[in-house]
């Protein structure tokens, strides 16, 4: 995994002490509310409904087990015990208090982490595959270029004052978990006809109030390229990104409105200036961050081990853990364990102080230090011997964390809503909890298979609702809270954006217009068939009519 | 209002015309709108006194590449601070058109936006404040940070090349 | 007829608070100074909005109420969460007590 060096840690301590002035600046009246707004957002911390939020970046999703048990500490220290991880794969405290956000962030810097660009309208927090370095499937780790592209947006000089905020996310794989059509800028990691390996360019994909899946720019850019080729993508927006209109300000409504093609005239024509320049990475520097991100030590072992097949087969509860929640490593013998973060009727994402400080030491015991967080709001023990499943699972099933239902219908993405968020228009959390209880039978869980729901409490659309299996998007309705159900989204390499299905339903109604969607794909499913490819194979009706009859 | 460049308080030596404003008769320095200079470009650079332009938002710093040589000053204007245009436009002119008069920031000119503004090629600031006051903002902004990981045209040195520079020389070392 | 208070969030911890009759912030919305009508509620919230608040309070604005029972209830949901604290945890915000 990365390590700051002498330079990485500078720059972050630097920028703690120049916020702590910022703050004073502020507290003192040197600087008006206005003028210091966005400095905070810039430093992550946001003014929400009961109090101040600080979001905190985990680069890429990474966290090295010492940094785990520092934000189980910040959370205790300096919040109310408890933090809330996010789709952009970061964390956030809900409590803190102005005056101690400064020493808070001193905290996070003594384990390298801190809450630059996590909000405000510049680069944020790249993201990427939570199995990166693990998954069978991959063809390289993106997590290199992801720090790289970490460095390159830190405090860049040219884009912190963006039309409107910028998301990047890369797959290097070829099963997207990263959701990269829907993003800012997407790549995707693939092989070209030389057989070297390179990213394909999506741009001005998006949630939002007007969804869109990306368009492919480029389909090859080479690793040595890839930073002056993100460099021309973000001086055209920066240029030509509409600015008289907060909802139109997104690279997404800049590549609709002026076409796709004219985009990649724009960007190959400022590419050609400056791709020679110094912002061309050589092989040399590529290899020094690969260096970084080497596989930790791997045992040599067999891809069978006896042991987890004897206890599979005894213990019904733990293989039907392993069925949801193992997912094939690429290392034989190795297996990577998913940590659900939603418990039935729990607050999807929420982890407790004690929660984070042991899921450090299970990675330290289990797998080499290394936790991952997911844009679903989990967290993954990425390189664990199949030999320790067990006891892995049998520590976490104490802590409530053992929940077996990754990508099941009770896996359900949510964002804070109206319950913390300054911007909702209605809660989300308790919709989720209501739906979760419902379906709390694991077997019926199992049985449904693969389903996700994703819930936002407006329509900024930070729990992702388009790109859900079922979307659920909260609105107030004359002071009364009620529920979109779009059908048919997928955030996947098959990226689509859902359908409404029709007018909305009152928080009472919502539970059971889910489960009669649920109840309907069991009956005409084919064998096989996950919820999105019936959908797929036989379209909204079926579905409307059981939510809406002759309605 | 001051205007600071290389460490100091300077003087406003340039009148600002807007599109319609009369040409002064005499050898005023003057700075105009690049719609203007692009309208009435003959009639401009056949006069005595300085010349300079003014970029808006929306503008484009190519449309000057010819005529570079000819101006003394540009100014970017930034309406409001979150209006970050300016900063490419700085680029620009610096690091592709090779502009080497000055190149002022006005508008919305806070402390907090001054460094971003110099690592993109600005050498002078315009602020609302007094003349001390302006000085010690800018003075402060510009050291407040001595880390820098992306290569611009002010020649700050990176950390990606101070690090390369490290391991040469501990591989000249052993 | 509507009645309207005054509502912010304090600068320092970021906690909701309400205009009081002595001018001060206070976290309980009964002890609110309540101003009835617009004219009323416009200069309750230009009393609050003077520049030498914005280093006690961020972001004022009016909010309706009723007056209940057990006290002064926010009209909207969303205000009657920031006067409890999340639905989903009770045991934290005002609410917990």
């Amino acid at each position: 995994m990365y390590r700051y060096d002498d330079f990485d840690r500078q720059l972050v301590l630097e920028r703690t002490e120049q916020f702590r002035e910022q703050v004073k600046r502020r507290l003192s009246g040197d600087i008006t509310e206005d003028q210091f707004r966005p400095l905070r957002l810039m430093n992550g911390v946001y003014l929400q409904l009961h109090a101040y939020m600080l979001r905190v970046a985990v680069p890429y999703g990474t966290l090295r087990a010492d940094q785990l048990r520092q934000l189980g500490y910040i959370a205790r220290r300096y919040d109310k015990g408890y933090g809330h991880f996010t789709t952009r794969q970061n964390i956030q405290y809900n409590w803190p208090k102005l005056d101690e956000i400064p020493d808070a962030l001193l905290d996070l810097a003594k384990v390298e982490m801190h809450a630059i660009q996590t909000s405000g309208n510049c680069i944020r927090n790249t993201t990427t595959d939570q199995y990166a370095g693990a998954a069978a499937d991959e063809i390289e780790d993106p997590r290199p270029y992801c720090e790289l592209i970490r460095q390159w947006s830190t405090f860049h000089p040219e884009f912190t004052y963006l039309p409107r905020k910028f998301k990047i996310a890369v797959t290097g794989s070829p099963n997207d978990r990263a959701a990269v059509k829907v993003h800012d800028i997407g790549l995707r990691m693939h092989q070209n006809d030389a057989g070297e390996v390179g990213f394909e360019v999506i741009v001005g994909g998006g949630l939002g109030r007007t969804p869109f899946v990306g368009k492919t720019v480029r389909d090859f850019i080479g690793k040595n390229d890839l930073f002056s080729y993100l460099e021309a993508i973000l001086r055209v927006y920066n240029r030509f990104g509409r600015r008289d209109n907060k909802y139109k300000a997104r690279i997404k409504i800049l590549v609709h409105e002026i076409g796709v093609e004219e985009m990649q005239r724009l960007v190959e024509e400022e590419w050609a200036q400056i791709k020679g320049g110094s912002l061309r990475v050589d092989d040399a520097e590529i290899a020094h961050y690969i260096e970084q991100f080497a596989p930790p030590a791997f045992e040599t072992l067999s891809d069978d081990d006896s042991e987890f097949e004897r206890r599979k087969a005894e213990n019904r509860e733990f293989s039907n853990w392993v069925r949801s929640n193992v997912i094939a490593h690429k290392q034989p013998g190795y297996a990577i364990a998913n940590v659900s973060l939603k418990p039935i009727g729990g607050i999807p994402g929420d982890a407790t102080d004690t929660q984070m400080e042991l899921v450090a030491d299970l990675s330290e015991q289990y797998s080499f230090g290394d936790v991952r967080v997911t844009h679903e709001q989990n967290l993954v023990l990425p390189h664990v011997k199949k030999a320790d499943l067990f006891s892995l699972w049998a520590e976490l099933k104490n802590a409530n964390l053992a929940t077996a239902n990754l990508g099941y219908v009770t896996d359900i993405i949510s964002c804070p809503g109206l319950d913390y968020c300054a911007l909702a228009t209605a809660r989300s959390i308790p919709l989720s909890q209501r739906i979760s209880e419902r379906f709390s039978d694991l077997d019926r869980q199992h049985d449904i298979g693969e389903l996700k729901i994703k819930i936002s409490g407006c329509i900024n659309a930070c729990g992702h609702h388009h790109v859900g299996h079922i979307g659920i998007l909260g609105l107030d309705k004359r002071g009364k809270e009620f529920y979109q159900i779009t059908l048919g989204g997928d955030a996947s390499e098959n990226a689509e954006i859902g359908k409404i299905a029709g007018a909305g339903f009152s928080e009472a109604e919502v539970v059971d217009a889910i489960e009669s969607l649920v109840t309907k794909y069991l009956g005409i499913r084919e064998t096989g068939e996950r919820f999105i490819d019936t959908y797929r194979r036989v379209g909204m009706d079926p579905f409307k009519e059981v939510l809406y009859g002759d309605r | 209002m001051a205007i600071v460049k290389n460490d100091s308080v300077i003087d406003q030596e340039w009148i600002t015309l807007d599109a319609e404003a009369d040409l002064p008769p005499g050898e005023e320095n003057i700075i105009v709108p690049l719609a203007r200079f692009k309208e009435e470009r003959e009639t401009l650079i056949g006069r005595n006194g300085g010349l300079g332009v003014q970029l808006n938002p929306g503008d484009a710093p190519e449309d000057l590449a010819n005529d570079l040589d000819r101006l003394s000053i540009i100014t970017v204007h930034f309406p409001a601070y979150t209006d970050g245009r300016g900063y490419s436009y700085a680029r620009v002119l610096r690091e592709r058109l090779g502009f080497k008069g000055e190149l002022r920031a006005i508008g919305d000119v806070l402390r907090d936006q001054i460094l971003y503004m110099h690592r993109c090629g600005f050498d002078a600031y315009e602020l609302k404040n007094d003349d001390d006051v302006s000085l010690t903002k800018v003075r402060a902004a510009l050291k407040e940070m001595t880390v820098y990981y992306q290569p611009t045209g002010d020649g700050r040195v990176t950390a990606a090349s101070l690090r390369e520079r490290r391991r040469a020389a501990l591989k000249s070392a052993s | 007829m509507s009645l309207q208070v005054v509502t912010a969030n304090r600068l320092d911890d970021g906690l909701v608070v309400f205009l009081t009759a002595d001018g001060g912030w206070s976290e309980n919305i009964d002890q609110s100074r309540i101003a009835d009508g617009k004219e009323a509620g416009d200069a309750l919230l230009a009393e609050a909005s003077v520049p030498e608040l914005d280093t006690v309070i961020v972001g004022p604005y009016l909010i309706e109420v009723e007056q209940q029972d057990d006290g002064l209830v926010p009209t909207k949901y969303r205000e009657v969460l920031r006067t409890k604290g999340p639905s989903v945890r009770q045991d934290l915000g005002y609410q917990a007590g």
